[in-house]
């Protein structure tokens, strides 16, 4: 396992992704699957910064990268508010263009691109959200 | 990320380059902005050379396409969108909101 601390600002997304990106090519993730854990962890961090701290600069992200043989798993640790994820709305996927609302789309979408999605809170480690993406 | 902007009789071209997320999606945002603003809804938005978008660079462009259709004025087409931007923007029902057209002189022609 290879763990990186990054700020919990929009410039870490950048050396996030290409810290991702290579365990994911480790891994033996074809391109697409790569895209996929890529996107899914920057909408993770976004998400993060945005709601758990409410803002850039106002803590850490602790990522975490696991390489199995069949499989890659990212772990990212954050000390913000923590959420309730069955209380994300799913977006209305047929809405009129001027009806579209921005609340969700990163979170069903990470749903979707990956094969696993666990997400606990605690006291000592705070938020943990696990992703996994199979080969 | 890099953005260029040409100003077309019929429309303005817009090419962007590498990785679209929340730290970059603001430029991209300004240079979109910058076309509206001076009353130019007819845009081309060059992505063949986007790496990367998260859904924060899907909204730039979702608000942008607001603001052009907006009274049937004009429209933000997209050319040469990489596969996996494309699929992610389908999976959550965006990609019908765009046009996307395989090269900018088939764009340019549709305005």
């Amino acid at each position: 396992m290879r763990t990186a601390t990054f700020p919990g600002d929009y410039k870490s997304l950048e050396k996030i992704s290409e810290f991702v990106v290579q365990a994911a090519r480790q891994a033996g993730l074809n391109e697409h699957a790569t895209y996929q854990v890529d996107l899914a962890v920057d909408e993770a961090c976004c998400n993060i910064i945005d709601h758990a701290y409410g803002g850039e600069g106002l803590g850490e992200m602790t990522c975490s990268v696991e390489i199995h043989p069949d499989k890659l798993t990212v772990i990212i640790k954050d000390t913000g508010r923590p959420f309730d994820p069955s209380r994300v709305p799913e977006p209305k996927l047929d809405a009129p263009l001027e009806e579209v609302k921005r609340r969700g789309a990163g979170f069903y979408l990470m749903r979707k691109i990956m094969d696993e999605l666990h997400y606990k809170h605690s006291p000592e480690e705070g938020n943990v959200l696990v992703l996994v993406k199979k080969k | 990320m890099e953005i260029s902007t040409t100003q077309f009789k019929r429309c303005d071209v817009v090419k962007a380059s590498g990785r679209v997320d929340s730290s970059t999606a603001p430029e991209l945002e300004q240079a979109l902005n910058a076309i509206t603003n001076a009353g130019r809804y007819k845009i081309v938005l060059d992505m063949s050379d986007i790496t990367f978008m998260s859904s924060k660079g899907w909204w730039v462009l979702i608000d942008t396409q607001k603001t052009c259709k907006r009274y049937k004025r004009g429209e933000l087409v997209l050319v040469n969108v990489r596969g996996e931007i494309r699929s992610s923007l389908d999976l959550v029902g965006m990609g019908s909101y765009f046009k996307i057209f395989d090269d900018v002189t088939t764009a340019v022609g549709s305005f």
